[in-house]
């Protein structure tokens, strides 16, 4: 089939509200980007308390995504291709923290892994740990929000991908867990690594359940956007500067995964 | 498609009519008050509502320094209330405010769970670096009386965690996270049964005067002053006094 490239008049009813959609989104960045103050930034970048913060991000988010890998694509795994009872339900729920507000995860961390909570009564009473106000909390409280992004990434790709190859390595006799790491995995690279940035960026971001569940400690649990968060009230220029670092270094990240994910997807 | 062009703006003209204010609206204000005056206002306001048929208060309860942030970028307030008078001289300075005036006063408590997992006495074990502590942020006004008993009491207890506004710190003491938190004794009254109030001398030497003021841009400055009137009465104070308020 031959097509011909006509330059289509782009009906005036969808060109006004898709611009007025990307001015939504552009324009608080670029106003950000204006109010920055450029030339007194170096300056703050060095003094300001940017780097425990930006440290503690970088390093929690990180960990995060390590869990939501270890943990969630395998729950993806078993979403698309087990044979489990009640798998739409499953879904659902595992889809829950996506749509809950972020704050309302904190609370319910709390209550299970407070030191009073269901299960964090045990977790101190036997093992002495105790998640809330410490950097592990930061993590867990990340993790549960940005796992979800990463099984539903997968988990996606999972479904789509042809289950024949699998069906065809475990006639040859490879064994679940080979097929799995061999066949199945490479299938979905690319979905895999889409998810994880997806993750690591929600977790990078995380402020609601974060500051709920996890508080508020310079060095501890001050992530980049707590940071960005109480500095507003107090200097407002520091507010800006701190939320100019998180915007580049999530832009970085982004655009490089993209990159590398891009091509290997080519 | 012009048909649905025209029931859209329909619908727009409807929604606007419905939005805009009626004009023999009885008045209506919103008060930005601190968190530590939650319990102490909300009762305020239904009496100042039911001696003004018409009147509807609405409040927004938050840390000090929040509310004068979100005052300074614009937010349609009319009266402040803050836990501190650092928060509404910067308000005043700028031309936010005017004519502040004390209307209360406030002192710290250490708040524990009922069971005092920790033992705790007084200000001096709160320097046990066993103890999970929660304080206010120092930007806060509890935050800032917490650093001054800190300082007086000559001990440097380090927190686990510094929260955004008082009932921040309070919750968590409710919820047995924390073997302690710094918070007003009026939080302490308002929570009364769910936690314990530990009295200590140093509060005396960090006590928190609450000021008052109507905003320049009130969209209601007669209702407004009508309800700061009304905050300073005998009437006011009487119920402020019930919620542990000390007098200025």
């Amino acid at each position: 089939m031959t097509t011909r490239r006509v330059r289509r008049r782009i009906p005036v009813l969808l060109l006004v509200p898709a611009l007025l959609g990307l001015a939504v989104l552009v324009v608080p960045l670029a106003g950000l980007l204006v109010e920055t103050p450029w030339t007194r930034l170096w300056p703050r970048l060095a003094s300001a308390e940017v780097w425990p913060a930006l440290r503690l991000s970088l390093w929690c988010a990180t960990l995060a995504t390590g869990i939501c890998l270890v943990l969630g694509v395998p729950l993806a795994w078993l979403l698309a291709r087990a044979d489990v009872p009640g798998r739409s339900l499953l879904r659902a729920l595992v889809t829950v923290p996506l749509v809950l507000p972020p704050v309302v995860g904190g609370v319910a961390l709390l209550l299970v892994f407070g030191r009073r909570g269901l299960i964090g009564q045990y977790l101190d009473a036997w093992f002495g740990v105790s998640l809330p106000f410490t950097t592990a909390g930061v993590v867990v409280a990340e993790a549960f929000v940005a796992m979800p992004f990463l099984v539903v990434a997968v988990e996606g790709a999972l479904r789509a991908a042809d289950p024949r190859f699998e069906e065809a390595a475990e006639t040859l006799g490879a064994s679940g867990w080979y097929t799995f790491r061999r066949v199945t995995l490479p299938s979905v690279a690319p979905a895999v690594l889409a998810g994880t940035v997806l993750c690591w960026a929600r977790a990078l971001g995380e402020f609601g359940a974060t500051i709920t569940f996890a508080g508020n400690f310079p060095g501890e649990t001050t992530t980049m956007p707590l940071a960005v968060y109480l500095a507003l009230e107090s200097d407002p220029e520091a507010a800006i500067v701190l939320s100019v670092v998180l915007l580049t270094v999530s832009v970085a990240v982004l655009a490089g995964m993209r990159d590398r994910w891009v091509r290997r997807a080519a | 498609m012009r048909s649905a062009i025209r029931c859209l703006v329909a619908a727009v003209f409807l929604l606007s009519a419905c939005a805009a204010p009626s004009a023999d609206s009885g008045g209506r204000i919103t008060v930005f008050a601190a968190a530590s005056l939650t319990e102490g206002f909300g009762e305020l306001g239904e009496l100042f509502e039911a001696a003004n048929p018409g009147v509807t208060v609405e409040f927004a309860f938050a840390g000090s320094s929040t509310l004068a942030a979100q005052i300074r970028s614009g937010a349609p307030a009319d009266v402040f209330a803050a836990a501190s008078p650092v928060h509404l001289t910067t308000l005043v300075d700028a031309g936010l405010a005017t004519a502040p005036a004390a209307f209360a006063t406030n002192r710290l408590q250490i708040a524990v769970p009922p069971d005092n997992p920790a033992g705790i006495s007084g200000l001096a074990d709160l320097s046990d670096p066993d103890v999970v502590l929660a304080v206010c942020d120092p930007l806060v006004p509890c935050g800032a009386a917490t650093e001054t008993v800190f300082e007086i009491a000559g001990i440097a207890p380090e927190p686990d965690t510094r929260e955004r506004d008082v009932k921040a710190v309070l919750t968590k003491v409710r919820l047995g996270e924390v073997d302690a938190g710094l918070v007003y004794r009026t939080d302490v009254h308002a929570a009364a049964g769910d936690v314990t109030g530990i009295e200590f001398p140093e509060s005396a030497e960090a006590v928190n005067v609450y000021p008052i003021a109507t905003l320049t841009d009130a969209p209601d400055p007669v209702t407004a002053a009508a309800f700061v009137d009304f905050v300073r009465s005998q009437t006011g104070r009487d119920v402020l006094a019930e919620a542990g308020f000390g007098t200025p």
